[in-house]
């Protein structure tokens, strides 16, 4: 079934056309990559998905219902978490209270219940608890818990960040260039990390600028150009569609 | 684990025992009375603490809720209601049948009918909470220098309109407000033979206040509130709804504020516009600065200390010069307030394993 379903989606800023006519679905449980040159428009549809920004026309469904004009928390709350380019940590919070925030959709005590620390509201909070430690376990860095976040390598953070957009339990997982900024090995472990979330039935929609990485674990991939999509296929399919090759590497000739 | 984390506000309690005992066996009793009055300008700051502090959200027109707190239920309880009573103002004798309406004589002893205290104070808490939404609606959609800046158009308003209206006594303010009986037997007044009942009346209050606070702080809610402080972004992308945690924030300081509004004005028999003016509010964000920001202990520690030396008049004519000086100081070469030193953070990890 067709979990999130992007349809004639554009987007402008004033003159420009970020994104123009682009439409694909994601297929429940699958890996799906977005790729293209800078510039393309991948990060813009991505933070449209997200609600991050309005689009200026199309639709958008997930699990059969429109959420585009929602706001960024009420998409959140349906079930689509995401993760953040130049990671987004909660500074002053250890690993584990950043996991914590993520399971903000998943509990309900509010101001009375927090002043007066109800004894459901404690409850609560220790099952908030376990569960981000179960998460930093499955991302395999449960021994960094009570180490504040911020302080942590670049790849332990953006575990991190796996993990507290896990801890929503959503049903797609949205990730804006995970391997930004990561060497070879610690890219090797962030492909590892994203099939294992794959593996526990957690749909993936990823952006990414690392080849190697989308054609590793992508099932499918989309990929556009100033804006358009232009392509949309399976991996080996992708690396010998003709215009692909000319968008990435120029004509033979030039 | 319930025990560690109450155990410094037994401390404290003790402490605010301690001093009242102390005041006895030295003969400076009159102390009490700027403790009491510090005591609830505190609760005013650790309620702003929690919106700048925990939240990241500067407030410049706290003065102002404090006094709409304060002038509210000092109207309402010396507003005098014969006239209309005897118009035959169907509102006012329903009124007065229902017993909501007492009866005393004012100075002059003649015989004034006005609003019960308990009534004035919901009433006025209720105001405040429906004006806080009001600005904070519109307001707390501005961030940083905007938000500044806007808020502290709200408290100028605040002011002027005090200082201008005949109901609230134009520059004289209120006087002759009546005190607040709690409880048979308990009534917050200034009366000398009330000072150490008052004393304890405005602790206790502090200290639930503090409390709330700190489990408010401790939950789900006040996790939200530190990570929009951080990225109201990322905090959004994790279903925060940041717009209306930082309206609610915003609105529950302001109901602290005029909860110390109200004990005070009942306390000092009175509220004059000064208690509304800007230098207020820049005072209460230059404690909660210089007590760390997000730190509720130091915001209470340090709104202790400098509102009770100001009101023992120690800082002079030049009280508003030496907060402002403190701001400017705090900000240059403490930003995370002066508690973060090494020698209180030892001090507050060996207190809080015992």
């Amino acid at each position: 079934m067709t979990l999130l379903d992007i349809k004639n989606v554009n987007k402008h800023f004033g003159g420009l056309q970020a994104v123009s006519q682009v439409s694909f679905g994601v297929q429940k449980g699958m890996i799906k990559s977005l790729i293209g040159p800078n510039g393309a428009g991948k990060t813009t549809l991505f933070n449209l998905i997200s609600g991050n920004l309005p689009l200026t026309s199309g639709q958008i469904f997930f699990a059969g219902r429109p959420i585009h004009g929602l706001a960024p928390y009420q998409i959140a709350r349906r079930g689509i978490s995401r993760t953040f380019q130049n990671i987004k940590l909660f500074p002053g919070m250890t690993a584990l209270e950043n996991v914590m925030i993520g399971r903000h959709t998943r509990s309900r005590a509010g101001f009375i219940s927090g002043m007066f620390h109800f004894p459901t509201a404690r409850k609560e909070e220790d099952t908030i608890r376990e569960k981000s430690f179960e998460l930093l376990q499955l991302l395999e860095i449960s021994q960094y818990a009570d180490v504040e976040a911020a302080s942590l390598a670049f790849g332990q953070q953006r575990a991190v960040e796996f993990a507290r957009a896990l801890a929503s339990e959503p049903s797609i997982l949205l990730l804006d260039e995970p391997a930004a900024g990561l060497n070879i090995y610690e890219t090797a472990e962030i492909a590892r990390l994203i099939t294992k979330i794959q593996s526990q039935g957690i749909t993936v929609l990823l952006v990414e600028h690392d080849m190697s990485l989308v054609m590793d674990i992508s099932d499918e991939i989309v990929v556009l150009s100033f804006g358009q999509k232009i392509a949309e296929d399976i991996p080996s399919a992708i690396q010998q569609n003709k215009e692909v090759i000319h968008i990435y590497l120029g004509d033979a000739d030039a | 684990m319930k025990a560690r984390k109450y155990f410094p506000i037994f401390v404290l309690m003790l402490v605010l025992a301690g001093i009242q005992q102390l005041t006895q066996l030295t003969g400076t009793v009159y102390y009490l009375t700027q403790m009491t009055m510090t005591a609830y300008y505190a609760l005013l700051i650790i309620g702003l603490c929690l919106v700048m502090g925990y939240a990241g959200q500067l407030s410049l027109g706290h003065a102002g809720f404090f006094a709409i707190g304060g002038y509210t239920s000092a109207v309402l309880t010396t507003y005098d209601l014969t006239p209309l009573l005897s118009k035959g103002n169907s509102i006012i004798s329903f009124l007065a049948a229902s017993g909501l309406l007492v009866s005393r004589d004012n100075l002059y002893g003649e015989a004034l009918l006005s609003v019960n205290p308990w009534i004035a104070c919901v009433a006025a808490i209720i105001v405040t909470v429906v004006i806080a939404f009001l600005i904070g609606i519109p307001v707390l959609k501005l961030k940083g220098h905007y938000l500044a800046m806007a808020t502290l158009g709200f408290g100028i308003i605040i002011f002027r309109v005090v200082l201008a209206t005949e109901i609230f006594g134009e520059a004289d303010g209120i006087s002759d407000v009546p005190g607040f009986p709690l409880l048979p037997g308990v009534i917050v007044s200034g009366d000398f033979s009330n000072r150490v009942q008052n004393y304890y009346i405005a602790c206790i209050l502090l200290v639930i206040g503090f409390v709330l606070l700190q489990n408010l702080i401790d939950s789900r809610v006040g996790r939200a509130l530190r990570a929009i402080h951080g990225s109201e972004e990322a905090a959004n992308a994790m279903g925060v709804d940041t717009s209306r945690y930082k309206l609610y924030t915003f609105v529950l300081s302001a109901v602290f504020a005029a909860i110390a509004g109200i004990f005070l004005t009942h306390y000092n028999g009175g509220i004059g516009p000064s208690e509304a003016g800007i230098m207020k509010s820049v005072r209460y964000v230059a404690i909660v600065a210089i007590g760390g920001m997000a730190n509720l202990w130091g915001a209470l520690v340090m709104a202790a200390l400098l509102n009770f030396l100001s009101l023992r008049g120690m800082f002079g004519s030049y009280d508003d010069a030496v907060f402002g000086t403190i701001l400017i100081i705090i900000m240059l070469f403490a930003p995370h307030g002066l508690l973060r030193l090494q020698f209180w953070h030892f001090f507050k990890k060996s207190s809080g394993n015992t």
